[in-house]
């Protein structure tokens, strides 16, 4: 059941994204954040608020780069109007991976008991955004051809990541 | 004080193939001004525009990339200037329409402007060179060398509204004109 960092970063680069535009989260700072950091095929662009990072990766899909959004849930919530105009109506392919900081093990984010985690999924739904859960070994393989979709659609997808990858 | 769109025509007269991101006003201006499959206007929500330009300069460094702000629209993303300080983008020229209104909204006045010095907030947050203009003369024999030097660069032009343009916000948010731009920019 236990996700690797490795193979949640070997798909990453695998799909072709070579920008990691990020705002540390809990569950993915130490083991995907940190590593990312000293990878040499992965360029991190640090950001203060999330929303930033939504215009950012739109930015570098107009000047033909792949890049990916690493942040927490809350962040997510913090950028609707962003993630609303820019992504959605601007039909960019903003491709985010998102921690879902407090989820339980082995439970659905919508029978999460915390609150902001259970509203996640039904606010993607309501964007229209396609969303992935990451959670166990097998997960992972869902990674590339979500980027790969996003693209092909200029559509953004959020990829949760259920528990912390090791 | 300087009428924007005189200000903005002194610009045009010096751009050469930089991309020019605009926002709001500005950007309403901008494209009857200088228009060119390079302009890009596809910032999709208030505030956006220069984090969209640190996008495009990080995934181009072998471009110019022009970014012009409007003073309520950078309060809204002030953080963005310590990210683009910290990721030190030596292609970027982000300038600040300064009138201290939230002019597309009503006019309403921003709060602080009485004290606000974005040249100094920009400085603070790792601009290695800010200006200030507000004389249109000096502005005129300034920009050309500004558009040359290694940015990132903060430029605050002190403007009032000038000759009124058309609004269309439809086509500044076109994703048609955004996939004009895509084929342009990555010629």
């Amino acid at each position: 059941m236990e996700l690797k960092a490795c193979d949640i970063i070997r798909e990453i680069k695998r799909s072709g994204i070579r920008f990691v535009v990020a705002l540390p989260d809990r569950v993915t700072s130490e083991h995907l954040l940190k590593p990312i950091l000293q990878d040499r095929e992965l360029k991190v662009v640090q950001v203060c608020k999330e929303d930033e990072g939504v215009s950012i990766c739109s930015g570098l899909y107009n000047a033909g780069r792949r890049a990916l959004l690493l942040i927490q849930y809350t962040g997510l919530l913090d950028s609707v109007n962003s993630l609303r105009g820019v992504a959605v109506e601007g039909q960019n392919p903003v491709c985010m991976m998102v921690g879902l900081l407090g989820k339980e093990p082995g439970v659905a984010p919508t029978r999460s008991k915390r609150y902001g985690v259970r509203i996640v999924e039904p606010i993607l739904d309501a964007m229209g955004i396609e969303h992935h859960l990451i959670e166990a070994a097998e997960d992972i393989a869902k990674i590339v051809p979500a980027v790969e979709r996003a693209y092909e659609r200029s559509a953004p997808v959020a990829l949760l990541i259920g528990r912390e990858p090791r | 004080m300087m009428k924007r769109d005189e200000c903005l025509k002194v610009l045009a007269r010096h751009r050469t193939d930089e991309i020019v991101v605009a926002v709001y006003m500005a950007a309403q201006e901008w494209i009857h001004i200088s228009p060119s499959d390079l302009n890009y206007t596809f910032t999709g929500a208030m505030g956006q525009g220069s984090s969209h330009a640190l996008g495009l300069a990080l995934g181009r460094p072998d471009k110019r990339i022009i970014v012009l702000d409007g003073d309520g629209s950078l309060l809204m993303n002030l953080g963005s200037l310590v990210t683009i300080g910290h990721a030190a983008p030596k292609n970027l020229i982000h300038c600040v329409c300064e009138n201290g209104t939230y002019e597309t909204n009503g006019g309403v006045p921003l709060p602080g402007i009485r004290h606000i010095s974005f040249t100094a907030i920009a400085r603070a947050a790792g601009y290695p060179k800010t200006y200030e203009f507000a004389n249109l003369e000096d502005w005129e024999r300034e920009a050309g060398r500004i558009l040359r030097e290694e940015g990132p660069i903060l430029v605050d032009l002190k403007i009032v509204p000038g000759a009124e343009y058309p609004e269309d916000f439809r086509r500044l948010y076109s994703v048609e004109h955004r996939e004009v731009f895509r084929k342009a920019f990555q010629k």
